[in-house]
């Protein structure tokens, strides 16, 4: 614990409290209600996407007949995904590569900051006056549902777009017969609206347990951190990337099964 | 004297929700990895050639497994180490009771 002074009680509560605007009166403070952003989350997310458009963008403009580093990455990367998205998307729709690279490479990137330690950002930022700070954008559960609505909008707009009329009649006669049209229609309702809630927990719920027993770990004597810190550390390397890698798989194979008709 | 028997309620039914949420969700978890496990080798047994591919499925189904169980244990960890939402109201109630 780098602040002393402070039970383990409040040093958690602590480390839990976003920095956020209130979007009614343009102050940080907490009484926004609906209107308030939190601003740790926006400004993380929105920093590491821009870095990671320019390190690509880098990566083209550089492109060389030997490969470098970097580009060698960036090919490694992209191939991977195609590949991915090539074995799962038997439709033609060129942008679905391109949308599964980018979510998974930035929520990896949002998941990889969980690797920063816990008490690093925001006490480097209490000098300058910030009196919280959230560093991991993905354990806010506003980040995932961002993303995750994003991707159901995607769902019902390539719903629409490859069935059209015949969408209707699916919805109306799948699973049971047109004569148990309700509960037909009730089903799949639930099984479309299911899709954005389960992606965003799922992510959500990962990286806020991570980060919690982060934070817990960090309630330790000093003395003995570096032990459960390294072994939560080197397993969390995996879960950060088994849960990009998930977001990223899951959205594609929702988006084929939008397109695949019964 | 009756508040500090309300607040050892509390804090027993507390700690007793705490360690099923963590019970439960490492129980359903280590079934499912079980399950999952055996299920992989056994399939790299029979069609040693389907390893690679299978291997990225059985981490997509483990991602899966792992997720909910994971928000459950937070919970409980939740409920044990930082401050317990349901004893401070109780607390909040003592006290505004006794003011009055």
């Amino acid at each position: 614990m780098t602040e002393s002074g402070m039970n383990p009680g409040k040093y958690i509560s602590h480390h839990l409290e976003h920095l956020t605007l209130n979007l009614k009166t343009f102050t940080i403070d907490n009484n926004g209600g609906f209107w308030t952003l939190n601003l740790d989350t926006m400004l993380v997310s929105v920093i590491i996407g821009l870095s990671l458009l320019i390190i690509f963008r880098l990566a083209a403009t550089r492109m060389q007949e030997v490969p470098g580093r970097l580009q060698n990455f960036a090919e490694i990367l992209i191939d991977y995904v195609d590949n991915t998205v090539q074995e799962i998307f038997h439709h033609k729709a060129t942008f679905v590569s391109s949308l599964a690279l980018t979510i998974f490479v930035w929520i990896f990137a949002m998941n990889a900051m969980d690797l920063l330690p816990v008490d690093f950002l925001p006490s480097v930022l209490s000098i300058f006056g910030v009196p919280y700070f959230k560093s991991v954008p993905t354990a806010d559960p506003n980040a995932t549902f961002a993303m995750s609505l994003t991707v159901f909008a995607l769902i019902v707009f390539f719903n629409i777009k490859a069935k059209k009329k015949l969408l209707l009649k699916e919805m109306l006669t799948f699973p049971f017969g047109i004569w148990l049209f309700p509960v037909n229609f009730l089903f799949r309702l639930i099984e479309e609206c299911v899709k954005p809630i389960s992606l965003a927990l799922r992510l959500f719920g990962n990286m806020f347990a991570g980060e919690l027993i982060f934070i817990l770990i960090a309630i330790l004597p000093w003395w003995i951190q570096w032990g459960p810190g390294a072994i939560w550390a080197i397993f969390h390397i995996l879960i950060i990337t088994l849960q990009a890698f998930l977001f990223m798989m899951l959205t594609i194979i929702y988006l084929s099964m939008a397109h695949d008709t019964h | 004297m009756e508040i500090t028997s309300i607040i050892g309620q509390v804090q027993g039914y507390s700690v007793l929700a705490a360690g099923l949420l963590i019970s439960f969700a490492a129980l359903g978890t280590a079934i499912g990895f079980g399950l999952l496990g055996g299920k992989f080798l056994e399939g790299v047994a029979r069609q040693p050639e389907l390893g690679p591919m299978l291997m990225v499925r059985m981490f997509i189904v483990a991602g899966l497994v792992d997720a909910f169980a994971a928000i459950s244990i937070v919970m409980g960890l939740m409920l044990f180490y930082a401050e317990n939402n349901f004893l401070s109201s109780a607390l909040a109630a003592a006290r505004s009771s006794v003011g009055a």
